[in-house]
């Protein structure tokens, strides 16, 4: 399956003063299928410092959750991790037991989910799922968790007096906070936040990402942003990759991703949304659909839907190459331009 | 609490058309009664027997409203009149006795079987394609799906006969006094043993089966992998996020299960000559035993809506969304 040489050094990685807090390298995860394995996470490789905002951006399938729960483990079969290494804070994830797994998450790394809707267990409070989580990590008294769970409600937004609600009597946006809340509990170093506002409206949303950046720099935890909301994400981030097919494409720094997209598919996911501030422009989307990652297609996995391949795409796939400095591109063509202006 | 009020009236105009098809059913089927009792015994009657049989039966030639009026009267006094079979014994009495057996019997078995098969179902699903999740729901489904009898008479044939470990027939030992005191208790569970072990056998899978079912589609559910993630322990993700969930449909099964405990168990119970309500049951269509007949429709209506009122209770305990709809 490792036809293709590892990534280079991904940035930050390397010659940095200090080490990046995650560090994901060479990472493959396959599903297996009754049709043969689909390769869902193809040599994927980044690393995000302390402190720092990460985008993953790419359409749905693409593989960008499926490395969210890589990070702490908690993929379903038939999901497997097939390759390479994840390190946070130095520690080895990939290799870690039960025990030590059990207690690294959450500490380390928290994280919201998808759906945040339906990420709360509708059968019990949010009070006692805040708690269970004090209890489990901090050791925590049932009483001294309840009162450390109002302080974390508050710093949301929400009143203390709705721990002994339940999800169902709450509002999207409420719920959202509460799972924000329960995300931040153990004071993580990382927060993953997997399209955490897609399910809200715009007004709610604005209104929680202010939030969540103004926690963080109270907190200074650093962020893995995932959306497909390009416009969103360039606000948002410091640095991020954009994933096509379970590959890194590109990947810069938002603004140089935003003001100067090299990869075709970026340029393509960059038109498919309206941008809320600048000039109007015309919305032009991407023809086709996702590949099979089962069966992908030879060379660049986006051939097939690129207006400007030529016929080196479709027979030796382009490596992530940085052709400027931090902005890494896996298009033979962006190689071409480098070349040109060397 | 509204919720409960309104579910209790629900039930007791359920319980009301109930009472007013038992009454008229039998009314509305064709011949006499006392024709059909006298009919078996003696093969001439005369008009005087015939009318002495119908007022010991409470039938007259009233208008059927004065008729529903006397029944709704005495059904409230408690009073289904004399069994036929267990002459002179009250209808009431002979029921209580059968009832007593009934629920011991059927409430432990379905105690049993649904603990049991829930728990195989929790862990298979948990450990999915594991050892238990491969055999037992398979295995347990096979054994399930014998005919309540053939699984009873094995049972009694193998346990009973060949190796003589249990009795065989009887809820308990006739030449202990009854009571309280251990040797009596004691043969009281030696004589559940078998009924009880074909019950739990022929319910077991089925709970098994649709607990593992649901507790598949719950582990895909966003917030089993978040407690997942928010690394809890194993037992506290299994129990308090998946199968607390995943156990909100296997309710209204139990309810209907124990419903179900007062009428079904006529086999097994016949089977093993155990004196609850099925072995009634049988022994008063044998005997055409109206009156009894009658007070056991009665008990089963009673027992099922009773049942269901108790899982909705239940319900509300268990799935806070239904406290407020």
């Amino acid at each position: 399956m490792n036809t293709k040489p590892p990534v280079p050094e991904a940035p930050g990685s390397a010659g940095g003063p200090a080490a990046p807090l995650l560090e994901v390298r060479n990472l493959y995860v396959e599903y297996l299928t009754p049709r043969g394995p689909a390769q869902a996470v193809h040599n994927v490789s980044f690393s995000i410092g302390r402190g720092q905002v990460f985008g993953l951006a790419g359409e749905s399938g693409c593989g960008k959750s499926t490395i969210a729960h890589s990070i702490l483990r908690v993929l379903r079969p038939p999901a497997v991790i097939t390759g390479g290494q994840i390190r946070v804070d130095g520690a080895d994830v990939l290799k870690m037991q039960d025990a030590e797994l059990e207690d690294f998450r959450w500490r380390k790394v928290a994280m919201v989910f998808q759906s945040a809707m339906n990420s709360l267990n509708p059968v019990i409070t949010v009070g006692e799922q805040i708690d269970d989580v004090l209890i489990r990590h901090n050791r925590l008294s049932p009483a001294q968790a309840r009162e450390r769970s109002a302080e974390l409600l508050k710093i949301v937004g929400i009143e203390s007096a709705r721990l002994k609600s339940f999800p169902h009597q709450m509002s999207g946006g409420m719920r959202q906070r509460v799972v924000i809340a329960i995300a931040l509990a153990l004071n993580p170093a990382l927060l993953i936040m997997d399209e955490p506002t897609t399910a809200l409206d715009v007004v709610v949303q604005k209104d929680i990402l202010r939030q969540i950046q103004q926690l963080k720099a109270a907190l200074g935890f650093s962020i893995l942003f995932i959306t497909h909301d390009v416009s969103l994400m360039v606000e948002f981030s410091d640095n991020m990759a954009v994933m096509y097919a379970g590959e890194v494409v590109e990947m810069a720094p938002a603004r140089e991703i935003f003001s100067n997209p090299i990869h075709p598919y970026t340029r393509g996911l960059l038109s498919s949304f309206p941008s809320l501030q600048g000039r109007r422009r015309k919305l032009t989307g991407i023809p086709g659909s996702p590949p099979d990652l089962v069966n992908p297609p030879s060379g660049c996995k986006f051939h097939p839907r690129c207006t400007r391949c030529t016929r080196l795409e479709t027979e030796a796939a382009p490596q992530l190459t940085e052709v400027t400095a931090g902005h890494w591109v896996a298009y033979h063509d962006g190689l071409r331009l480098t070349e040109a202006a060397a | 609490m509204r919720y409960i009020l309104r579910r209790l009236g629900f039930y007791l105009a359920a319980l009301a058309v109930a009472i007013t098809i038992n009454f008229f059913l039998p009314r509305l089927l064709p011949g006499d009664p006392a024709a059909v009792i006298l009919g078996t015994s003696a093969a001439k009657l005369t008009p005087e027997n015939l009318r002495a049989v119908r007022e010991a039966l409470g039938l007259s030639d009233a208008p059927l409203i004065q008729q529903y009026g006397l029944y709704l009267a005495h059904l409230f006094r408690g009073d289904f009149g004399i069994s036929y079979t267990y002459f002179p014994t009250p209808v009431t009495k002979v029921i209580a006795n059968g009832f007593v057996w009934t629920l011991l019997l059927g409430s432990v078995s379905l105690v049993l079987s649904f603990a049991l098969g829930n728990l195989i179902g929790i862990y298979g699903s948990w450990r999915r394609g594991g050892l238990v999740d491969t055999v037992f729901p398979p295995l347990l489904i096979f054994i399930g799906s014998f005919p309540a009898f053939f699984l009873a008479l094995g049972l009694l044939y193998a346990f009973g006969v060949k190796l003589d470990w249990l009795p065989i027939s009887h809820a308990y030992n006739n030449r202990l006094p009854q009571g309280f005191n251990l040797p009596f208790l004691l043969s009281v569970l030696e004589h559940m043993v078998l009924p009880a072990t074909t019950s739990v056998l022929l319910g077991i899978g089925g709970w098994a089966l649709g607990m593992r079912n649901v507790m598949v589609s719950v582990l895909a559910d966003d917030y089993v992998t978040m407690a997942e993630a928010k690394g809890l322990k194993q037992i506290r993700i299994m129990f308090v996020y998946a199968a607390r969930n995943a156990l909100l449909p296997g309710v209204t099964g139990f309810g209907i299960a124990l419903g179900a405990i007062l009428s079904g168990q006529v086999l097994i119970e016949t089977v093993f000559s155990y004196p609850g309500l099925g072995f009634l049951l049988i022994n008063s269509v044998n005997g055409r035993d109206y009156p009894l007949m009658q007070g056991l429709f009665m008990m089963i209506t009673i027992g099922i809506l009773a049942a269901n009122f108790l899982v909705d209770i239940l319900y509300t305990w268990l799935d806070p969304r239904v406290r407020t709809g």
